[in-house]
């Protein structure tokens, strides 16, 4: 792992114990730049639906595969890019966990939350494989979802 | 995740503690689930109280864990729903499927 001013670079194997590492790194980064715990750790959960989702469907679980994840801050600026060895696949055709069809599915709300919590989300595919998913936040936002006080 | 059970009239109380997420959690609760329906117990409620981390993959295992229960017959409501846990139902409006409840004794006369 490197860090470099405000770019943390880090790289896992296709385990899913790892994923934590990967969400833990987001949320601190994110405490540090003075972002509260709610945001951290909404922004922190993109982390991990991306890096799940690099291990399960890009990498497909084969430990042999690499899940590299770089964080970049300028100012309030953050993106996040996570990348897999993976064949890609047509993001049109995620289903919208949102439709009443779909309300009972028991997964396909991963890309979901990502793009509850993060500004923009956008996916591009290298031609001989590999995956990078770029997503923004300007922390100075707030996210998609409300920080509760009733609980 | 660990998960305890203990059984208050006709309910089957399943205590969550822990992570509820891809890998860690998600294929023990439906497993816990599975025990309790093998063992002709079909009203559950689950007190998430002790849920620290989950998922999309853990919400997947609730709304399955869900729907197994119902189609055996059974109930299964939420208790104690953690904050954040509950931010992520209402998103993806699952929380117009799950009976949640913040007291036990609540939870357990409506069974």
């Amino acid at each position: 792992m490197e860090r470099d001013g405000e770019r943390i670079e880090i790289t896992i194997s296709s385990r899913f114990e790892n994923i934590e590492l990967v969400q833990v790194i987001a949320e601190h980064l994110c405490e540090n730049a003075g972002l509260d715990e709610d945001g951290s750790h909404w922004i922190g959960m993109a982390v991990r639906e991306a890096v799940a989702n690099a291990i399960k469907h890009g990498n497909k679980l084969d430990v042999k595969k690499k899940v590299q994840a770089v964080f970049d801050l300028r100012g309030l600026d953050l993106t996040i890019n996570i990348s897999d060895e993976g064949q890609g696949f047509d993001p049109e055709k995620v289903s919208d966990p949102l439709n009443p069809k779909n309300l009972m599915k028991t997964s396909g709300r991963g890309i979901f939350y990502m793009k509850t919590f993060m500004d923009q989300v956008r996916y591009s595919f290298a031609p001989g494989g590999g995956t990078s998913l770029v997503m923004t936040k300007n922390l100075a936002k707030g996210t998609g979802i409300a920080t509760s006080s009733k609980h | 995740m660990k998960a305890t059970s203990r059984s208050v009239d006709n309910v089957e109380i399943i205590d969550l503690q822990g992570k509820i997420t891809i890998g860690a959690g998600d294929q023990q609760l439906r497993e816990v689930i599975s025990n309790a329906l093998n063992s002709g117990r079909t009203n559950i409620l689950l007190n998430l109280n002790g849920v620290t981390t989950i998922d999309s993959s853990g919400i997947g295992e609730l709304v399955g864990s869900y729907t197994t229960v119902t189609n055996r017959g059974g109930k299964l409501k939420l208790l104690h729903l953690p904050a954040k846990l509950n931010e992520l139902l209402h998103v993806t409006q699952l929380i117009t499927v799950f009976e949640v409840y913040e007291n036990e004794q609540d939870a357990l006369k409506s069974f």
